[in-house]
């Protein structure tokens, strides 16, 4: 029974062995310790979806998982999903219809995204919205997230990337 | 905020957690997905000493059909009851409840068996469990005892569980031929901790509803069952004035506590709306 615990955990396909307080969530360990700044911590109770990123391919608040929770599974980070050109393409229309201006809760908006894009390739714009309105965005008034989002939808089920 | 410092050990079997549930007492939290007791922790809202992480003991997973009765697991996610066969076809009301809980990234982690245990008044599954009549089985250093439903949720936040015990499992009678369900709720963003939300069951013939359990969520401290509603409507004809008639019981039955974006008054307008429209659509 230890306030830090040995974990060994996947980051963006390298494995990371760290002694980690049982107190500090994924978002923190992610942000301060591996300096993967991608995920923000906005509310740190779960409700803003900035510190959004992914754990054994799902979509999960990195604030609200310990990082010693993570022991033994995948994380991916948006600079994973970015480096990979996993989401290139959102990105590129996130980019073109100006759907972030300061960035705070774009890799949040993103990693939702890709989820959803990934699940539910024939969702509608109400279903986007639905979706999407686990992320919070105090800049842009959402309209061009849902449009770009939309759009990638609409490509990626053409068969385009 | 960040959490206070805590001790975290990850037991491998039930035995361990009651031992260790026994020695630490109420120092000691359970943590099984953490969507709630993490947001508590990182808002110092209680400081434990130490967490308990259950998601490695095995035998508390699962979603299956046992006889005429389906078992949800404590673990099974909030993603799992989404995703699961059994559940759209023996318990559609949880099918269409779940939908409603938080949002996507918490419903991957969230479980049923926190949400049971945390029973807060705004939540989905515990309105949902009192209007099919499940059953809870809870397990501690004594054994195993099952509680209904109806008796688990005594007041705000607090249940039937003693010390040092879990709840393991919820056992839900499979839905009987005739029997319809419709949940709906209230928020003001998709995902949002319910202003109030309707569990509905009921037996659907001809036009008229019988045996309709009503479960409010968001109307009081706990499930609120609005038994003179379902009164109201048995045997009836579900005509407007069927309608108008069962809403009128919920001003006497609901408490409807005002909160800092509603009042009573707009809550129970909400509950009559709610009401009005599970009743159209069950007998549609």
């Amino acid at each position: 029974m230890d306030k830090t615990v040995l974990t060994t955990l996947t980051v963006n396909g390298r494995i990371v062995t760290r002694h980690i307080p049982a107190r500090q969530h994924l978002s923190d360990f992610l942000r301060d310790e591996l300096g993967l700044t991608g995920a923000h911590t906005g509310c740190e109770h779960g409700v803003c979806g900035a510190c959004t990123v992914r754990v054994d391919g799902m979509t999960v608040r990195g604030c609200l998982m310990l990082a010693v929770q993570a022991n033994g599974r995948k994380v991916d980070t948006i600079e994973g999903l970015s480096d990979s050109g996993e989401i290139a393409d959102l990105q590129e229309a996130f980019h073109r219809r100006n759907a972030l201006q300061c960035g705070f809760c774009t890799p949040g908006m993103l990693m939702s995204a890709q989820e959803l894009l990934s699940s539910g390739p024939d969702a509608t714009r109400d279903e986007i919205r639905a979706h999407m309105s686990g992320n919070y965005c105090r800049c842009t008034g959402y309209q061009a997230i849902v449009d770009a989002v939309e759009e990638v939808l609409a490509s990626r089920r053409g068969g385009r990337k | 905020m960040k959490a206070p410092e805590f001790s975290y050990v990850k037991p491998g079997s039930l035995g361990e957690v009651f031992d260790l549930l026994n020695r630490h007492g109420d120092r000691a939290r359970v943590l099984a997905g953490g969507q709630s007791l993490l947001a508590s922790l990182n808002l110092r809202l209680s400081e434990p000493e130490l967490l308990i992480d259950i998601t490695g003991i095995q035998g508390l997973g699962g979603i299956a059909v046992s006889g005429q009765m389906l078992r949800i697991g404590a673990l099974a996610t909030h993603r799992q009851i989404e995703n699961s066969a059994e559940i759209a076809r023996h318990l559609p009301l949880l099918a269409q409840a779940v939908r409603n809980v938080a949002h996507a990234a918490i419903r991957n982690v969230g479980t049923f068996g926190g949400s049971i245990a945390l029973a807060d008044p705004a939540a989905e599954y515990p309105a949902c469990a009192v209007a099919l009549g499940a059953t809870f089985v809870l397990a501690g250093r004594g054994g195993e005892r099952r509680v209904k439903a109806r008796e688990f949720f005594r007041a705000l936040y607090e249940t039937a569980l003693q010390p040092g015990e879990l709840v393991t499992a919820g056992e839900f009678p499979l839905a009987e031929a005739g029997y319809r369900s419709v949940f709906l709720e209230l928020a003001r963003r998709q995902g949002d901790y319910a202003i109030v939300g309707l569990a509905a069951h009921a037996r659907v013939a001809a036009g008229r509803i019988n045996d309709a359990r009503l479960a409010f969520l968001g109307a009081g401290s706990t499930p609120v069952l609005a038994v003179r509603a379902g009164a109201a409507l048995e045997g009836r004809a579900l005509d407007a004035q069927a309608i108008a008639a069962a809403q009128a019981t919920l001003d006497e039955e609901l408490e409807l506590p005002a909160d800092l974006y509603s009042s009573r008054a707009t809550k129970l307008h909400l509950a009559r709306v709610l009401l009005g429209r599970a009743l159209v659509a069950l007998a549609a």
